[in-house]
């Protein structure tokens, strides 16, 4: 049956009758959830999000035709992979940023983008890059609903003083990537 | 992509039908079909139910609606054949590998049967629906599916009698 499902999935490929790719790919910080439309990356998701209810939100606001290609998530596999091995500072796939609502969550989430490799920087500093300021708190919310996290490096945005704030993955994992980031041999985050 | 659809519907992730329904609708094509055409028919199936599916208006009865599908399938197969007929020699090769786990000679009565009744016993007894999803995926009322599916048994009955 898995053959024939296989190569059922490999028609409707070729077919452009998958709007939604989505795969899961086990990392240091648990097993993910990585989807992609035509366009690119649309969603990555941490094992504390119900896999089930993510996939049930893809089908509801971008489209029902939801199917396991692992194939067409290939790229994002193996760069999540060299990256948690040390070796990439960078991703290389394209982003659908689809998932993304308003213009000033979209600029915060791309200024956040631009945050390079091991550094860091502050709910404020890109809530003025992104336009305003003051708007700190949607700073915050806007980063909490980062579709695409670890590829997007909300990860990388502290509280001034330098405070971890918080993290959809979880604090742990939040430490676990900057520490991944800054060289020091991270502890594997337990649960 | 598909364009944006109404709000109206909350259809699930595809794959879910497809986790659900693929082992059932496979088992009622290669009983319905045999093995050989069973194939293809069940890649038709799924890929007309991905075409059709972001425009589908209900998300109740999906199950009934995959099985409508496959059932069209089914006849499209069965109507080949008719068109096309197999010299009668390799038939019963054909249906007693076809049958797999089920009582060869008994499927090849079943597949004897008009259209509607061949597919509502099937339905019944290779994929397990009951009367009322049987009547939706051959469109018509549940007494009509209960109906055929004793009509089609009684047939069966008497050319078994008589065998």
């Amino acid at each position: 049956m898995h053959e024939r499902v296989s190569r059922l999935i490999g028609r409707a490929e070729a077919e452009g009758l998958v709007d939604v790719a989505y795969a899961e790919t086990d990392t240091p910080v648990g097993r993910l959830l990585v989807a992609a439309t035509p366009r690119g990356l649309v969603r990555v998701s941490f094992h504390g999000e119900a896999h089930e209810a993510v996939l049930g939100e893809l089908a509801e606001r971008l489209s029902p035709r939801v199917l396991e290609a692992p194939s067409r998530l290939d790229m994002v596999r193996r760069e999540l992979e060299e990256y948690f091995e040390g070796g990439r500072r960078e991703f290389d796939v394209p982003l659908d940023w689809s998932l993304t609502g308003s213009t000033f969550r979209r600029r915060v989430l791309e200024r956040t983008a631009k945050i390079p490799y091991g550094a860091t920087a502050s709910y404020r500093d890109v809530a003025s890059a992104a336009g305003n300021e003051r708007a700190v708190r949607a700073a915050g919310t806007a980063l909490g609903a980062n579709p695409i996290p670890i590829v997007v490096p909300c990860h990388r945005v502290l509280r001034s003083g330098g405070a971890l704030g918080g993290y959809g993955g979880g604090l742990e994992a939040k430490r676990f990537l900057l520490d991944l980031e800054a060289g020091r041999s991270p502890l594997a985050p337990t649960g | 992509m598909a364009p944006a659809r109404s709000t109206r519907v909350n259809l699930p992730p595809f794959q879910q039908l497809l986790d659900r329904h693929a082992g059932e609708v496979y088992r009622f094509l290669a009983a319905s079909v045999g093995p050989v055409d069973a194939e293809d028919a069940f890649q038709e199936t799924f890929l007309s139910a991905l075409r059709a599916y972001p425009s589908l208006r209900h998300s109740s009865n999906l199950r009934a609606w995959v099985f409508q599908i496959a059932h069209r399938k089914a006849l499209d197969v069965h109507r080949a054949r008719a068109r096309n007929p197999v010299p009668v020699e390799t038939v019963p090769e054909q249906v007693a590998a076809a049958a797999g786990a089920g009582e060869p000679a008994l499927w090849r009565a079943v597949r004897r049967l008009p259209d509607k009744q061949r597919t509502a016993v099937f339905l019944r007894f290779a994929a397990d629906l009951d009367y009322a999803q049987i009547g939706q995926a051959l469109e018509c009322s549940e007494p009509a599916a209960r109906q055929n599916v004793r009509a089609g048994l009684a047939t069966i009955r008497k050319g078994w009698a008589r065998a």
